[in-house]
């Protein structure tokens, strides 16, 4: 593709309604740019190429006849591989569910599909998203396309990396503790943890129930805002599902920051925030306020909290999330002299280091006689967290703050369990809260590593937390620049 | 039996299946005896991604019952995962309520015998059932076991007795009374061969004067009213003599084999589990508005208990007949539509005790309906007794008939010619004749044995193919004997 041709999905959607593009063609580019470069990135596990040109050709078809579905109608996108597909295997990157192929859509792809998105694979991630690097995934290693010796960033590392390196117009990853938003910050590019409840999570493969998002990757907040008003709302498959009217999210856009109340918190700038990270994030922080917003410090006492009470509740409901695989009814099965034999060769084999470290806490933090020292007082903990963010939201309307203490690490670098939990101290308050929170490209480090923004808003008020980022990325030149790689 | 130094202290727990059209977390059919995994989803197979949705119906079946008990149901409440591995369970948990179950503090008003007595009910709760293992073979030499999910995810309700109940009698009595609750207010089949009713029980003994509870034992695998009785009697036989030996009674979970009549261990240590209970956090707390508990309530249908007092107040029936007929709703609304077209309720209780209930069970709610004697022809037979058309003995007749065709009873006695003779004229010439044709009865007769008279009748009710008036035959042979 030529320099001026379209990569962001409205600047798609205009060009195949003008006819200066067609859906087949770009799904083309797209299906040949990942044929010729995914060798290198690692970014997909299963690529779609049959599907996608099918779902190509019907896209082409309506926008031909004028009626196209939505503005997502032949976009080209890519999913994790933790959401069920049907018909198309789904391995959550492990090797228990290596073969798996899922009789249903999840409800978000489902909504895709209704939308006329054009699902081109399933991309690659930490097994069961457990880790901030997509090191874990049992299948193979995704590379940061600014710097291919260096992590794309995890969970969600696949998805992060298809988008930041072309292979995919948007894609969608989960964010449990960070895992959109801390690769949207290594990849540069932006991604986006709406409230919990706003996404359904029916056919999300579970981690941790009471903290898996759905949350899209995109190139701009303009293709955000796109991506995730096609996927939210109320599901009945889905009892957590917030019950509530889904506003425009590209009309808000527009608004701007004009007397927008910013809260910086003190305890996102302490000890371990690498310093060129700090003066990026306050440089953007500038930016907002000299686009009329008012900003302020604030202080988040329970942050200090947040990792090590994620620890507890996260593998709690993960030990209980995985239980199922056990050989019996699909998946892996490895043979063994009777039952609890076979479940336990199955299980030894089909899961890797850390999902069974995880399981093992787990296991423990919920057992007869810790379960109120550690999962209950959590819960504890938890509450404490959210009313932390309550107070501080009656006085301001978004929080600012760095996504990650630090840029994209190289792999191997923290073999170390702790310095990767670690990775996740600014992302993991809004995943527990389950407030909204986005990650916008702000900069790069001296070293050519991009650095990413983190926005905190009130439940439900993600237009606002958009209107914000729209506002300081139309003022910024950073969400235009492209990796070499690309 | 057991000693007599010790007292029983049993509690029961019973599941029963509720019956609702689709299972508790999915829409999945619950109709029984499904070919294997027929009924099943990516939801109740625990496939990787699915999340459960509350059926509303099992929460309004579950409330229901608690109301009927007394029980105080609960503005909130949750559900909780229950954790052990076992392969009918799709999801290696199941999805229940621990800590904070849908109701609770209750009671159930039993009769074992000794007068009517109250057994606290202690909590009411919901949960799924799990699937089936089929072995091939026997259990421990199985080489290959199949599961049958149909079953999973079927929404049960289990409630937990006190332990209130003395005696094997009144466990027994309790799971019928409760059974019985269950069928009236429509929330359970109670059919307990199809595992619709399940029960187990906790039973341990003490001497007589003790206030501490003893040592208690689970006994599961209890699926009828004989297996509850049998079980506990075991078992407590059992209890009774280790105690006298000295040996220590084992907190462990048995298993009641039927076909020997005995309890044994399921080798507490292997089933040993730590459930790690944790709120399930794919459903979100349940509420239940007082004014829809309240709803609910007035919904209420009359409870057996009730019926049963208003069939002796209203109808003057013992209370013996009342609490036959209301052993079903099926039963009990049956004998108030006869009654309603014929006003003699004792003869019709009669009617259906030793007639219909020969011919349907009365707990088959679907045999007393579609039974061909309806109620307005089992009132059309009485009524025809009443009036003298035919005598009791040809309405036995006729009902069997009736039975057989369908028939409406006046058609049958018209067609068949079975009216009384209720002719003075002819029925004198029957009496005549039998007179003339017993000398021997009449001299005993005369001899002061007024049961000769008797012998007569009889002969001329044969003599008239049992159609003649009863009560005319035995005025004419009284008459024409004193005046001989």
């Amino acid at each position: 593709m030529a320099a001026a041709d379209p990569v962001t999905i409205h600047e798609l959607a205009a060009a195949f309604a003008k006819g200066a593009a067609s859906p087949v063609a770009v799904t083309e580019a797209y299906l040949a740019r990942i044929e010729a470069r995914d060798a290198r990135l690692g970014a997909y596990l299963t690529v779609t190429g049959d599907e996608a040109r099918a779902a190509a050709r019907t896209s082409e078809a309506r926008h031909r006849a004028g009626r196209p579905l939505s503005p997502l109608d032949g976009a080209p996108i890519a999913l994790k591989d933790v959401f069920c597909t049907r018909g198309v295997r789904t391995t959550c990157g492990s090797r228990i569910l290596e073969r798996y192929v899922p009789p249903y859509d999840a409800t978000m792809v489902a909504r895709l599909r209704a939308a006329g998105a054009v699902i081109l694979g399933k991309t690659n991630m930490d097994e069961f998203a457990m880790g901030s690097s997509t090191e874990h995934s049992a299948f193979q290693l995704t590379r940061n396309p600014w710097d291919l010796a260096r992590v794309p960033g995890g969970s969600s590392g696949g998805s992060a990396a298809a988008v930041a390196g072309g292979l995919a117009a948007g894609s969608f990853g989960t964010d449990t503790g960070g895992s959109v938003r801390q690769p949207a910050a290594f990849c540069g590019v932006v991604g986006f943890k709406p409230t919990y409840g706003r996404v359904s999570r029916y056919g999300l493969i579970a981690f941790a129930s009471s903290l898996d998002h759905v949350a899209p990757f995109a190139l701009d907040i303009h293709d955000t805002a796109l991506l995730l008003g096609v996927v939210a709302g109320h599901d009945p498959l889905d009892a957590t599902s917030v019950d509530a009217p889904v506003p425009d999210y590209v009309a808000a856009l527009a608004e701007g920051v004009r007397g927008l109340r910013i809260g910086v918190p003190d305890e996102y700038f302490g000890e371990g925030l690498d310093a060129e990270i700090e003066r990026a994030v306050r440089a953007a922080i500038d930016v907002l306020r000299g686009l009329g917003a008012s900003v302020e410090r604030v202080s988040l006492p329970t942050t200090s909290y947040g990792v090590a009470t994620y620890y507890i509740v996260a593998p709690a409901e993960a030990s209980s999330n995985l239980a199922r695989y056990d050989g019996v009814k699909y998946g892996l099965r490895v043979p063994g002299k009777d039952l609890i034999d076979m479940v336990s060769r199955t299980r030894a084999a089909g899961f890797g280091a850390e999902v069974k470290r995880r399981v093992m806490l787990g296991t423990y933090a919920l057992s007869t006689g810790y379960y109120d020292a550690y999962y209950g007082q959590a819960q504890k903990v938890r509450t404490l967290v959210r009313r932390d963010f309550e107070r501080v939201f009656e006085r301001v309307d978004v929080l600012a703050a760095p996504t990650t203490p630090g840029v994209a690490f190289r792999h191997g670098d923290k073999a170390d369990p702790l310095a990767m939990y670690m990775n996740d101290v600014y992302t993991i308050p809004a995943s527990m809260t389950g407030l909204p929170a986005i990650s916008v490209p702000c900069g790069f480090n001296t070293g050519g590593l991009p650095i990413g923004l983190q926005l905190i808003g009130r439940t439900l008020d993600e237009a606002t937390l958009l209107r914000a980022a729209h506002a300081y990325e139309q003022a910024t030149p950073w969400h235009t620049r492209r990796p070499e790689f690309a | 039996m057991s000693e007599p130094k010790y007292e029983t202290v049993i509690g029961l727990e019973v599941h029963a299946q509720l019956s609702t059209r689709s299972k508790m977390f999915c829409g999945c059919p619950t109709t029984f005896g499904a070919p294997p995994n027929s009924q099943t989803c990516p939801v109740c197979l625990g496939s990787p991604g699915v999340l459960p949705v509350l059926n509303r119906r099992a929460v309004e079946l579950a409330a229901r019952t608690a109301l009927a008990f007394g029980l105080h149901v609960n503005p909130a409440c949750r559900f909780a995962r229950k954790h052990y591995f076992y392969p009918d369970m799709p999801k290696n948990f199941q999805t229940s309520q621990y800590e904070e179950p849908l109701a609770e503090d209750g009671w159930l008003e039993i009769d074992a015998g000794g007068g009517p007595r109250r057994i606290g009910i202690q909590r009411l709760h919901l949960e799924e059932d799990v699937g089936k293992l089929i072995h091939e073979g026997e259990l421990a030499t199985a080489q290959a076991s199949l599961v049958d999910y149909n079953r999973a995810g079927v929404p049960l309700m289990e409630t937990v007795s006190r332990p209130d109940l003395r005696s094997p009698e009144e466990a027994a009595a309790y799971l019928r009374a409760f059974r019985a609750v269950l069928v009236a207010l429509g929330v359970c089949d109670g059919n307990m061969e199809e595992g619709s009713l399940r029960c187990d029980a906790n039973v341990s003994l003490r001497p007589y004067g003790a206030t501490e509870l003893g040592t208690k034992v689970e006994i599961k695998n209890l699926n009828s009213f004989r297996n509850v009785q049998h079980a506990l009697e075991y078992e407590i036989r059992r209890q009774a003599e280790a105690l006298e030996a000295g040996r220590p009674i084992v907190q462990e979970t048995r298993l009641f084999d039927a076909d020997h009549g005995v309890t044994r261990s399921m080798r507490s240590k292997e089933y040993a589990h730590d459930y790690r209970y944790f709120p399930e956090p794919d459903l979100v707390p349940l509420q239940l508005a007082p004014a829809w508990v309240g709803h609910v309530r007035a919904a209420l249908p009359e409870l057996p208990q009730a019926r049963r007092q208003r069939f002796v107040t209203r109808y003057g029936l013992p209370p013996y007949d009342a609490e036959i007929l209301t052993q079903s709703a099926a039963l009990a609304d049956y004998y108030e539509a006869a009654v309603r077209a014929h006003d003699n309720p004792k003869a019709i209780s009669n009617w259906i005790m030793t007639d219909l209930l020969r011919e349907v069970g009365g707990d088959d709610a679907e045999a007393v309906a579609t039974s061909p004697v309806t109620p307005a022809r089992l009132a059309g037979l009485v009524k025809l007794i009443d009036d003298g058309t035919i005598s009791g003995r040809i309405a036995k007749d006729v009902f069997a008939r009736m039975l057989a065709t369908g028939d409406d009873p006046a058609v049958i006695v018209q067609r068949e010619g079975l009216t009384q003779v209720a002719d003075t004229g002819a029925v004198e010439v029957f009496v005549d004749q039998a007179i003339a044709a017993s000398p021997k009865a009449v001299a005993d007769f005369k001899a002061g044995k007024t049961v000769a008279a008797k012998a007569l009748v009889g002969q001329v009710m044969k003599a008239s193919g049992g159609k003649a008036n009863p009560a005319m035959v035995d005025r004419l042979v009284q008459e024409k004997l004193s005046r001989m």
